[in-house]
């Protein structure tokens, strides 16, 4: 029944009347006024057009007797079968379907970790809103680089789907991605350009896309529209208003990511082989060892953090130095003087916003885990699988922290140590 | 100090975040200071704008016994000056701030002189570990605080970030004294930028949490409940080291491992 509902709610804003029934509704003598009252046609109006509501037939008698008014419709289809059209319609948002468009707004994600980012969708919430002042035929593309592990790239809003996986995309290749866009240029022409203006490649491969091309851009946009755009300038003291250019570089938050449409996700090809182009001025030798205690815990990629579950403070350490990661700390570990104030993570420390959070002997407080809303995965190691942080884990391993720890160095150091060797035969 | 590499920083006019003042930009200082380990007091350094500005003297203070300025006024394009100013001579390394202070920060000047010039770009470096053979290798500063080592061909332009060295401190007397060469080059207005209507900036609003629920016994829910990861995996009976390796196989999904 309620699905019934759902699916006609268009039609339920529709005042349709039938003046028989309203009749017979209105008739109390008439013979076919109950069984036109208890239809359920939830409207009865009286003489006057005004809506009428029967106090008495509203709920049912619940099992203790007692009258129940259900206003939720909580238990009108029994709680399994209500849960499942829950799910259901989380996967029914309507699909926006674009068939051969005229023209297309191109999108070049981050995809930090291989996954959008909320910037990228917002992003992409712009993009549709573009679409939706202008041409309504044209299509939102992601163009995105190296390998992808997004799952999701029809409700973020995409419609047609660059996706560009070669080895020469990988780590830091900003020529032969930009050689790319230039290939992607001269075959669709599309309306927009529309980069994230991050510090993670996308304000770096939009400039040296406007400078090939030669268009001007408008750097730290937030106000875009069809028309015009307002960008920060004068390290963000002023607002630029001009009308809007074909590159556009955006800042966090410029829209609403999609949120009540699926989208197709149609493949988009290159019609030409894509050639690599020859001389590269840039040779890119890879990322190199920080040292990961020096980088600021809330700037820390992946976070090893120890909490009153630790014994064995030599192994942690060592652990977090052979998996490179940064140290942090439970207000617990901190307080009982194992650890720095300056690692402590939470509501009284920092607010970390690691892309792995590895949690060893946390409960999940909730200070702590008001520190950790921001981090991607979490990992707990623990002895009770009845805790807060396994519960809020994205893998969860129930055991002894120091037997872990243990074994975690030991496949760290082998790692390491077949890598290196690796890079050793390869050199020779 | 590495010899016989010739070096150009170019620097502008700064604005300090808080009290709006001009002042010796961030970035532009931390090019010069790279520029003098590099190359010492045979680093040249540029100005395009106008010449009695008195912030220059606070990067000739920074230990320059000279400074170029390319005159020009302040509704000028500074790129062709520039362009004209670095064609033609031998120079190896271009250093500049990876966005201006003031005027439009676009950080599109270090692109567009690539571009123009035909040279690579480096962007953000935070250390140019040395240069031999025709070859640099600088290292960029990635977010997070993490470092990439890259190898580019001279001569290139590098964009300095700010991880790289902070500026020395600059000397008022020497300042002073430093000496100005004015230049004269060709002089371009920004056509474009003067159709733009330029503001104060408005703050920006916040974004707020909108929860989504049809009823108010979901919203009650949506405001109280806890947060909740997806329901993650939970491992219990398995030996230590199967544990260990699923755990360091999700380190190496997520890359964090290297
Ligand atoms: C005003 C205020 C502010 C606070 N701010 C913070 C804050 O910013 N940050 C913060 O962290 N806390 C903060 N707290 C403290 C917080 O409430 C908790 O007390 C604290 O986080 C608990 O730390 P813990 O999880 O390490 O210790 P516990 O709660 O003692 O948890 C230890 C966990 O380790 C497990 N364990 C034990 N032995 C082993 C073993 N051998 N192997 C594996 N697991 C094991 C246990 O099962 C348990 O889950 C604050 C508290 C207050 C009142």
């Amino acid at each position: 029944m309620s699905h019934f509902s759902s699916k006609d709610s268009s039609l339920d804003n529709l005042l349709r009347r039938d003046p028989r029934t309203e009749w017979i509704a209105r008739n109390r003598l008439h013979p076919l006024h109950s069984s036109v009252v208890s239809a359920g046609q939830g409207e009865v109006r009286g003489s006057s057009g005004l809506l009428r509501k029967n106090p008495h037939v509203i709920g049912f008698i619940g099992p203790n007797g007692i009258k129940r008014i259900d206003r939720a419709n909580l238990s009108s289809a029994g709680l399994n079968s209500k849960k499942r059209t829950g799910e259901a319609k989380e996967t029914q948002r309507p699909l926006h379907i674009v068939e051969n468009p005229d023209a297309y707004i191109m999108v070049v994600a981050d995809m930090i970790g291989g996954r959008l980012t909320s910037h990228d969708k917002d992003i992409l919430g712009l993009a549709h809103q573009l679409v939706a002042e202008g041409n309504q035929n044209t299509a939102v593309v992601l163009v995105c680089f190296g390998e992808s592990k997004e799952t999701q790239f029809d409700l973020a809003g995409v419609d047609r789907l660059i996706h560009l996986s070669a080895d020469e995309f990988e780590g830091f290749a900003p020529e032969v991605r930009v050689a790319a866009l230039i290939q992607i240029e001269t075959q669709y022409r599309p309306e927009h350009w529309l980069f994230p203006d991050s510090v993670h490649g996308g304000s770096d491969l939009a400039s040296r896309l406007a400078a090939k091309l030669g268009e001007r851009p408008a750097a730290q946009a937030w106000q875009v529209t069809a028309s015009t755009t307002t960008s920060r300038g004068a390290s963000g003291s002023q607002d630029i208003r001009r009308e809007t250019p074909r590159i556009l570089m955006l800042m966090e938050e410029c829209a609403n990511a999609i949120e009540d449409t699926r989208h197709q996700v149609l493949p988009l090809d290159l019609s030409e082989e894509f050639i690599v182009p020859s001389g590269s001025c840039l040779l890119d030798k890879g990322q190199i060892e920080v040292d990961s205690n020096a980088v600021p815990l809330a700037e820390a990629e992946f976070i090893l953090s120890a909490g009153n579950g630790i014994h064995n403070w030599d192994q942690f350490h060592s652990a977090a130095a052979a998996l490179g990661a940064t140290e942090g700390a439970s207000r617990v570990a901190v307080d009982d003087g194992f650890m720095p104030r300056s690692r402590q993570v939470g509501a009284s420390g920092t607010w970390v916003t690691a892309r792995v959070y590895l949690a060893v002997g946390i409960s999940g407080a909730i200070q702590h885990m008001q520190g950790i809303g921001q981090c991607d995965k979490v990992v707990a190691i623990n002895t009770d699988a009845g805790c807060d942080m396994v519960k809020r884990a994205d893998l969860a391993v129930i055991a002894d922290s120091e037997a872990i720890l243990e074994e975690l160095t030991k496949l760290a150091q082998q790692y390491s140590l077949s890598k290196s060797q690796e890079e050793k035969s390869d050199a020779a | 100090m590495l010899p016989n590499i010739n070096v150009v920083s170019l620097v502008s006019v700064g604005r300090h975040p808080q009290s709006g003042r001009a002042r010796r930009a961030e970035q532009d200082g931390r090019a010069v200071e790279l520029g003098l380990n590099l190359a010492g007091n045979t680093l040249t350094v540029v100005h395009a704008g106008n010449a009695q500005e008195p912030v220059l003297r606070q990067y000739a203070g920074m230990g320059l016994p000279s400074l170029t300025v390319l005159a020009q006024e302040s509704d000028c394009d500074a790129l062709p000056a520039l362009v004209s100013f670095l064609k033609d001579k031998h120079i190896d390394v271009v250093l500049t701030g990876v966005r201006a202070e003031s005027g439009e920060s676009s950080g599109m000047l270090p692109y567009l002189l690539a571009e123009q010039l035909g040279w690579p770009l480096v962007p953000r470096v935070a250390e140019i570990l040395n240069i031999k053979e025709g070859e640099a290798e600088v290292l960029l500063a990635l977010p997070r605080g993490q470092r990439r080592a890259v190898i580019v061909k001279l001569p290139f332009i590098a964009s300095v970030d700010n991880a790289a060295q902070e500026a020395r401190q600059t000397a008022f007397g020497p300042g002073l004294r430093a000496d100005f060469k004015v230049l004269t080059l060709e002089r371009v207005v920004d056509e474009a930028a003067s159709q733009w209507q330029i503001n104060i900036a408005k703050p920006r609003p916040k974004r707020l949490k909108v929860v989504k629920a049809k009823t108010a016994a979901d919203r009650m829910k949506a405001a109280t409940a806890k947060p909740v990861g997806g329901g993650g995996k939970i491992m219990k009976d398995e030996t230590a080291a199967e544990k260990a390796q699923a755990i360091f196989d999700l380190l190496l999904e997520e890359k964090v491992v290297r």
